[in-house]
């Protein structure tokens, strides 16, 4: 089961933090191109990331590798996908995804790339975020895009802006997040929040975690190690849920060697779907461990 | 490849460095400065003059304040100077891995 609950994001600019940022184990580690480096330092952030990207320590970490490069409309996203496919990259993600079209377009590219450097074709895997209410409106088709696609992600500053308003309770993302959750869950692909700016307010990280784990997302973005651990354990089951599954899957089982379609237990009804959730629970459980 | 003017990358920041590349005539001087001198001098210096070589670069001076940098962040940084510091650059890939 691919786990993809954290997505940690660095500066590409960075050097301490890109030679370190493993030992924190998340899921996903996500260096950034775009709007964490300064314009004068496109140049060497690129490098950077790139030599980074062929590091044994990210490549053999069984951390998913994810950089965003700058929109390909401007001077510096084609330079970013020519350095980060070839240095071998598992996803490149996208910002500001307005369209399917800004998804073909990168598809396009990257193919042309992974041809020349001779990367297997169709193994750099795509992630989209989507950033204004453009990209809201068009998140189906733009989660439908492309094959490559693993997830699409909301991002909340620019989208809150584009909305004109302002991050607050959440009341303001309520309808961005049902929407883009909605068209990860037809797509097929998974989900990821935005990220939570406050990094000593444990007590609002949790809650907006909650949130997201009950609406469905699959993670979310994070911006500091120390946010990595409160996730995953925030994500992991109880262990009176994983008691409750354990019991319902052996439930299941039973009655499916009495040829019963549908058991119960405890006087309830279990059928197909309880007893797929159960199965994923414990697939959770056994990735993630239990919620201490 | 050319030096034709003077350039800087990286920062002093730990685990970074700062390369300062100029144009030189007739030589390629590297002067180096680490905290970790002692232990990673020679090795610090032949992935400097690795990555030089790689570019073409024979002629130059080339001054490293090293940090306690990673190999992979010293060739990034390298690389960076050399890009600033020559005319009509183009990202060669193969060359720069």
């Amino acid at each position: 089961m691919k786990l993809r609950r954290s997505m940690l994001f660095l500066p590409g600019s960075n050097a301490a933090m890109l030679s370190t940022a493993f030992v924190y184990k998340p899921d996903s580690i996500m260096f950034d191109l775009e709007d964490a480096v300064s314009l004068r330092e496109k140049d060497s952030a690129r490098l950077l990331v790139f030599h980074a990207l062929r590091m044994p320590a990210y490549r053999d970490s069984g951390i998913e590798t994810v950089v965003r490069i700058n929109p390909l409309s401007t001077p510096f996203g084609m330079k970013d996908l020519e350095a980060v496919v070839r240095a071998g990259v598992e996803v490149v993600r996208l910002p500001k995804t307005d369209t399917a079209d800004d998804v073909h377009a990168l598809e396009a590219e990257v193919e042309r790339i992974e041809r020349e450097c001779g990367r297997e074709v169709g193994s750099t895997r795509l992630m989209a975020a989507i950033e204004s209410a453009s990209g809201v409106v068009n998140a189906v088709a733009i989660a439908t895009a492309s094959k490559r696609l693993i997830g699409i992600a909301l991002a909340g500053f620019d989208y809150v802006m584009d909305m004109q308003t302002e991050r607050g309770d959440g009341t303001e993302l309520f309808y961005a997040r049902c929407a883009v959750l909605h068209a990860a869950r037809f797509a097929k692909i998974d989900a990821f929040d935005v990220v939570f700016s406050d990094v000593n307010d444990d007590d609002g990280f949790l809650k907006e975690v909650d949130l997201i784990r009950r609406l469905g997302f699959n993670g979310k973005s994070l911006i500091n190690p120390r946010q990595i651990d409160l996730l995953h354990n925030a994500f992991a089951p109880t262990q009176e849920e994983v008691d409750y599954s354990r019991r319902v899957v052996a439930a299941a089982e039973q009655g499916e060697k009495q040829g019963l379609g549908v058991v119960s237990l405890n006087g309830k009804m279990i059928d197909a779907p309880v007893i797929e959730h159960a199965r994923v629970v414990l697939r959770r459980a056994e990735a993630s461990g239990v919620r201490q | 490849m050319k030096i034709v003017r003077e350039a800087l990358a990286g920062t002093l920041e730990s685990s970074d460095l700062m390369v300062r590349i100029a144009p030189r005539e007739g030589e390629l001087a590297i002067v180096l400065q680490s905290e970790v001198i002692h232990q990673f001098g020679p090795q610090i210096e032949a992935v400097v003059r690795g990555c030089l070589a790689k570019l073409g670069i024979a002629e130059a001076l080339v001054v490293i304040e090293d940090k306690g940098a990673l190999d992979c962040v010293i060739a990034a940084r390298v690389q960076t100077a050399v890009s600033r510091a020559v005319d009509a650059w183009t990202a060669d890939w193969s060359v720069l891995s």
